[in-house]
Parts: structure tokens; C-alpha cells; sequence
């Protein structure tokens, strides 16, 4: 199985170190740790296992440390920043491995950019050594580049020459959409294994400053501090391990519940609202809630594979929900609610990035009420049961953006304004199955008599479709209005990197990535398709 | 391009490359002429820069003959471009290519490969010369300073060589290359040379012999395996410049060969049996042969380190490609292709050494390490037969591959000379039995007093049994006074 939950204590790849406003990320990967076995990590090249341990770390800095106001990425090593994703792993990984470990590794990147621009932890990449690939793609995510020149040390993205595939963690992305290199340029650039070092990458804004040997640790130091700038600097909280327990047929954990139906190949996701507004640090219901719900669906992307659908339901009462929505509100300035928000709308996003067909069923005795409400939006489908009840909140039009920078309820109306107004004018009001079908904000009803039977039929129809086009088709819907860069990261980039790694070009026999490593060239298919 | 069989001296730059009819690359390496001069003269040997040296330079490019000896003022040597001469019908004798027509220009494919295979190569070549240009003044005899500067001037050669193969085939990436060749400098703390061993100082004249004995054969090694390359003018300018790396393994062979003769006739003299009996064959003013084994420790486990990682993609690939062949390709007798071949490795596996069978094309890095551990023994039982004549049981002998690495499967792990393993407390507490101290270092740079009177030798070293070119005892080989 593969574990989501980490902490630095159990680190095999990452040092997290404090002082003051500024925290150093230092990338130390051991070759003798991989998440699967059968290759080494050679050269901080990082799978899934290190990834885990980044993303967790980025997490941590967030709710531990809020006084951080700069993080400092770098390696540990003397000649390499990082090599990227280990070739050998993903030579011998499955393609649904593979597809898993390039989103998840794209949420966390996502997340950096997130602590950056919304949390006012800004992160600044110090390149010493060799950044290729996925390494370069981790240094992108900073706020500032900072590389050094000893005329060795260069970024490069060698993913096109050297292996056939693309730099497909936001890499070819975020040169044109972030640091909005010229697109030939990017054309050189992504085509020449060797990379760019020194004056032409400052010149081509593949970094942004080129420091002396001499003169490196001490302006690393001095950039980092003016990075942190002044600030607040208030104490964190824990975020102590989750209680979980693993069973056969049942994921427990104290506010949510994930049951394997392995026959019938489909997930319920039951979450259990608010006894309250109380619960101390990490236990406070919307941060331990959002917590567990993150981990239950990362489990169920990576370990269990063959439940394609995943069915949300809730328990308890909406007004408890409520008056935590409340709260989330009128607190929204205080760092901790605002981190507890943010991290809502990832687990969220994470959720929409999910690629299972993902249904919700109100039914009484549910407590789908403002922020849970995003759940029914963010599914593709939605089942109202006659006697249940939905209230909207004033956190579902803003406070839970996807990845298009619309809320569901945005993307959901996009060809009805009006009814976005409509639905925000029923805010607090409880509304009965037939309000909610009328506002469009579910996708059917169904009584008392038909409920059990409606519900079979979509389920069991759902299932008997093509895993595959349900894929396409889901990805397809649920992203609908404007293009962000985050979008074309999953859109466009991992959609085209994921049918590369199908091809023959790529993972043949006499493919790229079977080839890696043997000397010999990968034969290629030279027709375009 | 001219079948290299004539050699033009009459432009700036000797050649046999028929610069006078390429205008392109001729004007791009007269451009870079002044800044290489500039670098000789700013890194090159300090000191002496004016005095006629009696130095070789290559005339002609057969085996018979290629060289003449002459005085000349080292800023003054005429730096050529030479090759082997072409090979009517050569072919590219292994890799996926094997047997097609030898590559005249570079094929595109392999364009980046091909350049930092360049880079690299060239970029060791001016930073020896770095590395030992303090030597000159505390030379030993003027017939050690002399031989100390031929290297030099070869090595200068040799950056002429890859400079060329940049400036002819890499348009302006090849241009920036050669530039940056002559902007790197050895040990700087902002543009170091590429190469960790290339940025250690060379303190002392013992440490310049152990340098052309172990780091040159390393040298050696890659431009033999650079020489069957399917890359024609790779090839043939490295052939050539196998020629002119003898002298250097000659330097330091004889070189320490001498100092153990000085060592045991000292010994002899005085009456000591005790080879360990440090102080007092110290006291003698000559080398004491516990540390004379130390620093060929130091040396050859520094110079296994350029080898890289026993397992390795870029060999593979290089060997595939047909652009980097194995140590004397051509005498070796299977496919030459090595797509269903093994090779033993020695690799650690839980806390211990062991050999284990690995795809040869991975492999290729350990193999050539290979030859040059069995070429470098041969040297070193060279050095024993002067030992082998006297009565002291001494020997020299090569540590353990696992001793002191900082690259490769054996960078984790502490060994001692002998291949065990050690704990880190334990090498700690060894460390100083296996490797030279800062108190062997003083020492030997206590010894290191020019002699400068012709026919004269310094305390610590014996004369050589003959003279370059034959010349006699008391030749002036560096014209110290006009």
C-alpha cells in the first residue's frame, strides 16, 4: 500500500529547517529508499515516495510555521540540484503509476505556488549543480531563480532528446505561462539535452539571477532574508498523525468513512458533519474533516485503482455546518482559518483532478449545507432524494475557486448567469429537493419508493461504461470556461504526456524509456500521428 | 579535407589540416590564438617564460621520426593542429553503426554527445598545466624541469587539438566552448575546472610524477578509447595525441622510479635495513618509502574517481553510438556491439564487495578502469624491479579499487588499501597509516629546492640513465643564463 501520511521525523529524502522567517527545504534523496523497488534514486532523481514527502512538508510549513515567509529550496548535494523523476522507475512503473504519480506530482507543485501567492510563503529556488527535468519543474514552482555560475551548473529540460516523453510536470507550461519565455526559445531550450547555464539563461528568464561561487551562500542568505521581508510571525499548530484505520472492506477515520464495494467496483465516501465549532488545533472539524477526506481519496487513486466511482454522501446536522461555514467567514483574516480554507479548496480541487466518475447522493439525515455543498457540485453527477434538504452558504461563491478560477457554481451556470444569482439569493435558506432541482443545483430527484432503484440503475450504468471514456469525458465537463495555467498543466500537457506514455515510441519494447539506461537507441515510429 | 600527410609550417598555426584553404576555421582559431597565448603566459609555467627550453615539436605525424628537438622560448612553440593521417576506407568499427563509413562530419544525432565528450577532454588538458605551474622553481635538475615543461607545452598541444575539433565542426556553440576552455581555471573557487581531480594542486615534484603516472594514464585511457572512434577526425587527432602522451607516462614512471633509487642507495649507504625506520632515513634527505606508498594511495584512488560511476548510461551511449569505443577496440575479438553481453562489476551489496555479472554496454566505464588498473600494475612492477634488486623486502603495490573513493559504487563506504571495510571510527582512526598526513606533506615540500647547476640533482632523486635525445649528463637542457 501506498501511504500518504508522513512526517519529518520519518523522512528519508527531505531536511526542513527553521530560522526565523525562513525555512530551508534541502532535497537529500536516498538512492537506497525508493517507493517501489527494483532502481535507485541516484542524483536526487525523486518517485512518488519523495514527492510525498515534499507535498507534506509544504503542508507542514503552513499549519506548523506560520511565522515562514520564505522558503529556501535547494539540494543537499554538491554537483546536482536534482535529476528529476528517476527514469528507471518510470520505465518499469505501470502507466497508471505513472499517469497517478505526474498529477499528484503537479498538485503538489500547484500547492507551492499556492503557499506562495495566498499563504505569503514564497519560496526561492538556489540552483547549484545540474537542474534537469522534473528538477528544473520543481525549481519553476519558485518565486525566484537563482542559479549558480561555475560554469557548470545549468537548468535544463531534457525530457524531448533524451526520453522521448515531455517535461510533463508543468515544465513546458510554466516557460511559456510563467516565466513567458519566448516560444522559440522554449523550442531550443526543451530540444537540447544539455540545458542553458549561465548568461543565456538569465537572458532567455529560464532564471532569474546568476550568482558567483564566491559569492553564493552569502546573497542565498541575503535574498531569502529580503524574500521574508517583515511580518507577522505566529505561533503554529500540530498537525498531529491521523486516526485511521485500514480494514478489508472499510477506511475509518473520525469524520470520514470510505466503503469498498470491490464487486460492484465503486467507493462511498460517507463524511460525518460537525458535533460542534469546538475542537482544538488540528482536531477542529473543518481541518481534521478536510484532512482525512485528502488522504481517502489519494488512497483511492493510488491503491485501489479498479473502483472506478466514487459516491459521496454525508451525516449530521447542516446548522452545525453552518455555523462552521460562519466561522470560516467572519474569521477568514486570521491565518489559521484562512490555511484551513486554502486547504479546503485543494482537497477540493483534488478531488475535481480525480479521474473516477464521482456521484452525490442527498438523502435525509445528510447535512449537505455550504461547504459540503461543494461536493454535490463537484460531482458529475448529483441524486436529491425527496425528503432531503441542501443550504447553500456564502463559502460556495468564492471561498472554494477550482482550477479555471471559477467556483463550481460559476463553471456550473456558466451559460445561465441568472442562475448563480437565483442560487445566491437562497443562501442560508434550507432547500427541499424540488427548490434545488428548480435552482439547477442537483441533477435529478427521486421519492421515497424510487430512491433505492434510481440510484442501482445509475450506479451499475455507470459502471458498465469504458473506464477510459468515462475519463475523457468527465475531464472534459467538469473544466469548462477559461483557461488558467493550471488548467493546460492537466489539460493540455499531462493530457498529451499521459498518450505519449501509451505509445510505442515511449514504452515499446524498443521504446524510450525501455531503452534508457542500455546504450542502445530506442527505434522510433516515425509517423506522425 | 587532406589526407594529413603534409604539414603546412607555413602559417601561424602548423598544420596538416589544410588551414591555409579553410578560411573559416583558419580565422576562428587565429582569433583564438591571442587569448591562448594570453593564458599560457598568465597560467602557464611561472617563471622561465623567456628561457630557451630544449623542446620537442612535432614535425610529421608517421611513427618514424614525427618529432625534432630544439631551444625555443615555451610563449614561442609552434602549437599545431595534427592528425593521424586518414585511413583510406576506414569504418566505424563498433556500436549500432559498426561498419559503415567512418563519420567526415558530425552526425547531427549526436551532436550534443559528441561535444561534451569534447569539452571534457579538452578541458583537462590546460588544467594540468595550471596545476603544475609552480613546479619550475623548485625543478630538481634542469633535465626534470625540461621534461616538466614538455608536458606542458603538450598538454597545451593537446588543447589545440580539441579546440580545433570545436572550432571545425561546432559552429558558434564550438566557438563559446573554446572560449570558455581558456576561462575555467583550476582550483578557482568561481569557474573551477570540470573535473574534481583537476582542481587539486600539484604541491610538490613527487606529486607531479604520481600525477603523470596515474591522472595521465587516465588520459591515456580515454584518448585510446576516443581513438576508435567512428567520428573520423576524433579519431585521428587522438591517435595522434597518444603519440605525444607516452613521454608523459615516461616522466612519471622514471620519475618515481628515480626517487625509490635515491631512497635504497641513501639506505644503503647509511647502513638502515628497516624500510620503516622513518625518521632516520628521513634524516637522510630522501623520501622514506612508507610515504612514497601513501601518495601512490592518494594518486591512484583520486584517478580512479575520473573513471565516473561503474554503471552508466553515457558510456553506453557513447559506445552505441559509435562515438567512444573500448581500450584497443580493434585488438579486442567478440561482436563489438555488445547488445547480449555481460561484464562482472564490483558493486556493494549490503555491506559487502562482490562481483556481479552486469549488461557489458553498462558496464564500460568499469571495464576501461579495468585496463587501466592493468596497465598501471605494470608500471608499478616496473617500479618494484628497482626494489627487487636490493635486499629491502619493500614493495609498492595498488590499493583495493573500494580505498578512498568519492565517485562510484564504493563513494559510500570507507575500505582500507586492502578492500576491507571500515567503519567511519575506524578509517578515522587508520586514515593516516593509508593516506599522506599534513607532517609527510611538510616533509617532502621541505626537500623541494631547485638544483639548477647543469648535471646536478637534487638530494631526494637519482639521475636519469640517459638524456633526452641522448644528450649527455651535463646537458643544458634550460638555458638558465644568456
Amino acid at each position: 500500500m501506498i501511504d500518504f501520511q508522513t512526517d519529518p521525523s520519518r523522512y528519508h529524502h527531505w531536511k526542513l529547517s527553521f530560522d526565523g522567517p525562513v525555512a530551508t527545504l534541502t532535497m537529500d534523496v536516498d538512492p537506497d529508499a525508493p517507493l517501489l523497488g527494483g532502481y535507485e534514486l541516484k542524483l536526487n532523481s525523486y518517485d512518488l515516495g519523495v514527492d510525498i514527502e515534499l507535498a507534506d512538508a509544504v503542508q507542514r510549513m503552513r499549519f506548523e510555521h506560520p511565522e515562514v515567509r520564505a522558503v529556501l529550496l535547494r539540494s543537499a548535494r554538491d554537483n546536482v540540484f536534482c535529476a528529476g523523476a528517476n527514469i528507471r522507475m518510470l520505465g518499469k512503473a505501470s502507466h497508471g503509476h505513472k499517469v497517478n504519480f505526474c498529477k499528484f506530482t503537479n498538485e503538489t507543485r500547484l500547492a507551492i505556488e499556492d503557499a506562495s501567492a495566498h499563504s505569503g510563503q514564497r519560496y526561492l529556488a538556489a540552483i547549484s549543480g545540474s537542474a534537469a527535468g522534473g528538477g528544473y519543474e520543481l525549481a519553476l514552482t519558485a518565486d525566484h531563480i537563482m542559479l549558480i555560475d561555475d560554469r557548470r551548473s545549468t537548468v535544463s529540460l531534457p525530457e524531448l532528446p533524451l526520453l522521448a516523453v515531455l517535461p510533463g510536470t508543468g515544465g513546458l507550461t510554466r516557460l511559456t505561462d510563467k516565466r513567458r519565455v519566448r516560444r522559440d526559445r522554449a523550442d531550443v531550450f526543451c530540444t537540447t539535452e544539455e540545458g542553458v547555464r549561465g548568461k543565456r539563461a538569465v537572458e532567455w528568464r529560464l532564471v532569474d539571477e546568476l550568482v558567483p561561487p564566491s559569492a553564493w551562500e552569502e546573497r542565498v542568505r541575503e535574498r531569502a532574508l529580503t524574500m521574508a521581508g517583515d511580518g507577522p510571525a505566529p505561533t503554529g499548530l500540530r498537525l498531529h498523525p491521523l486516526r485511521r484505520t485500514i480494514g478489508d472492506a472499510r477506511i475509518d477515520y473520525d469524520f470520514v468513512a470510505v466503503d469498498l464495494h470491490r464487486t460492484e467496483r465503486r467507493a462511498t465516501i460517507t463524511i460525518r458533519g460537525p458535533a460542534g465549532i469546538d475542537g482544538e488545533g488540528c482536531d477542529f472539524w473543518p481541518l481534521a474533516m478536510a484532512r482525512q477526506l485528502d488522504d481517502a481519496i489519494l488512497h483511492l487513486r493510488l491503491n485501489e485503482p479498479s473502483l472506478g466511482l466514487l459516491v459521496f454522501r454525508t451525516k449530521g446536522d447542516p446548522a452545525r455546518v453552518l455555523a462552521i461555514d460562519a466561522v470560516l467567514e467572519a474569521r477568514r483574516d486570521e491565518w489559521l482559518i484562512r490555511e484551513i480554507r486554502l486547504l479546503l479548496k485543494r482537497v477540493f480541487k483534488r478531488i475535481d483532478m480525480t479521474a473516477r466518475s464521482l456521484v452525490t447522493l442527498i438523502e435525509p439525515g445528510s447535512c449537505f449545507a455550504g461547504t459540503l455543498c461543494e461536493l454535490a457540485f463537484a460531482a458529475d453527477r448529483c441524486v436529491m432524494h425527496e425528503a432531503a434538504t441542501m443550504t447553500l452558504s456564502s463559502m460556495n461563491f468564492g471561498a472554494y475557486p477550482m482550477g479555471n478560477g471559477l467556483t463550481r457554481l460559476q463553471t456550473r451556470f456558466l451559460g445561465e448567469p441568472e442562475s448563480l444569482d437565483a442560487a445566491h439569493a437562497t443562501i442560508g435558506s434550507a432547500l427541499d429537493a424540488d427548490a434545488a432541482d428548480e435552482h439547477g443545483l442537483v441533477t435529478t430527484t427521486s421519492d421515497a419508493i424510487d430512491w433505492e432503484d434510481d440510484v442501482r440503475m445509475l450506479l451499475q450504468e455507470r459502471a458498465s461504461f469504458s473506464a477510459d471514456a468515462l475519463t475523457g469525458l468527465e475531464a472534459n465537463l467538469r473544466f469548462a470556461g477559461p483557461e488558467t495555467m493550471e488548467t493546460r498543466i492537466f489539460g493540455r500537457l499531462t493530457a498529451w504526456q499521459n498518450w505519449i506514455f501509451q505509445r510505442p515510441n515511449a514504452v515499446g519494447e524498443t521504446g524510450s524509456l525501455k531503452r534508457y539506461g542500455s546504450g542502445q537507441r530506442p527505434d522510433f515510429d516515425v509517423e506522425r500521428v | 579535407m587532406p589526407d594529413g600527410s603534409q604539414i603546412d609550417f607555413d602559417g601561424l598555426i602548423p598544420n596538416n589540416v589544410d588551414l591555409a584553404n579553410d578560411l573559416r576555421v583558419r580565422k576562428a582559431l587565429e582569433t583564438w590564438h591571442p587569448g591562448y597565448i594570453d593564458w599560457w603566459k598568465q597560467m602557464g609555467p611561472e617563471g622561465f617564460q623567456e628561457n630557451l627550453v630544449y623542446l620537442r615539436t612535432a614535425v610529421g605525424v608517421g611513427s618514424e621520426g614525427w618529432a625534432r628537438f630544439g631551444f625555443v622560448k615555451m610563449p614561442e612553440y609552434r602549437w599545431g593542429v595534427l592528425l593521424a593521417p586518414q585511413v583510406e576506407g576506414r569504418t566505424i568499427p563498433f556500436g549500432a553503426h559498426k561498419g559503415e563509413p567512418a563519420w567526415q562530419e558530425v552526425p547531427g544525432e549526436y551532436r550534443a554527445m559528441l561535444r561534451r565528450l569534447l569539452v571534457i577532454q579538452g578541458d583537462t588538458e590546460p588544467a594540468s598545466v595550471e596545476q603544475q605551474r609552480h613546479l619550475g622553481a623548485t625543478a630538481p635538475s634542469l633535465y626534470d624541469m625540461r621534461n616538466l615543461f614538455q608536458v606542458n607545452v603538450e598538454e597545451g598541444r593537446h588543447l589545440w587539438a580539441m579546440v580545433y575539433l570545436l572550432q571545425k565542426y561546432f559552429g558558434r556553440d564550438g566557438r563559446e566552448e573554446a572560449e570558455e576552455l581558456l576561462r575555467r581555471r583550476s582550483g578557482d573557487q568561481d569557474s573551477p575546472r570540470m573535473l574534481g581531480a583537476f582542481n587539486e594542486r600539484t604541491p610538490d615534484w613527487l606529486s607531479f610524477f604520481m600525477f603523470t603516472f596515474f591522472t595521465d594514464r587516465d588520459g591515456k585511457m580515454q584518448l585510446a578509447a576516443l581513438a576508435q572512434s567512428g567520428f573520423d577526425p576524433l579519431s585521428r587527432t587522438c591517435r595522434f595525441m597518444l603519440t605525444e602522451e607516452a613521454h608523459h607516462m615516461f616522466v612519471g614512471e622514471t620519475g618515481v622510479q628515480r626517487v625509490i633509487q635515491r631512497t635504497i642507495d641513501a639506505m644503503t649507504a647509511a647502513g638502515i635495513d628497516d624500510p620503516y625506520d622513518i625518521p632516520r632515513v628521513r634524516a637522510l634527505g630522501v623520501i622514506d618509502l612508507p610515504t612514497l606508498q601513501k601518495k601512490a594511495n592518494l594518486h591512484y584512488s583520486l584517478t580512479l574517481d575520473l573513471f565516473g560511476n561503474e554503471i552508466s548510461t553515457n558510456a553506453a551511449n557513447a559506445f552505441n553510438a559509435g562515438i567512444k569505443g573500448r581500450y584497443r577496440e580493434d585488438r579486442l575479438t567478440d561482436d563489438h556491439q555488445l547488445l547480449s553481453a555481460q561484464y562482472p562489476v564490483l558493486r556493494l551489496r549490503d555491506g559487502a564487495i562482490i562481483r556481479e555479472d552486469v549488461p557489458a554496454l553498462s558496464s564500460l566505464n568499469m571495464r576501461l578502469r579495468d585496463d587501466f588498473v592493468d596497465d598501471t600494475a605494470a608500471g608499478i612492477a616496473r617500479w618494484n624491479r628497482v626494489l627487487e634488486r636490493t635486499k629491502f623486502p619493500f614493495r609498492v603495490t595498488l590499493p583495493h579499487v573500494a580505498f578512498n573513493r568519492r565517485i562510484g559504487e564504493f563513494a559510500a563506504i570507507h575500505a582500507d588499501p586492502a578492500g576491507n571495510i571500515l567503519t567511519p571510527e575506524q578509517w578515522a582512526a587508520r586514515r593516516d597509516e593509508f593516506l599522506p598526513t599534513t607532517e609527510d606533506n611538510l616533509f617532502i615540500a621541505s626537500l623541494m629546492k631547485p638544483s639548477l647547476e647543469k648535471g646536478a640533482y637534487a638530494g631526494w632523486i637519482a639521475p636519469p640513465r640517459i638524456g633526452i635525445d641522448n644528450m649527455p649528463g651535463d646537458f643544458e637542457y634550460v638555458r638558465i643564463e644568456d
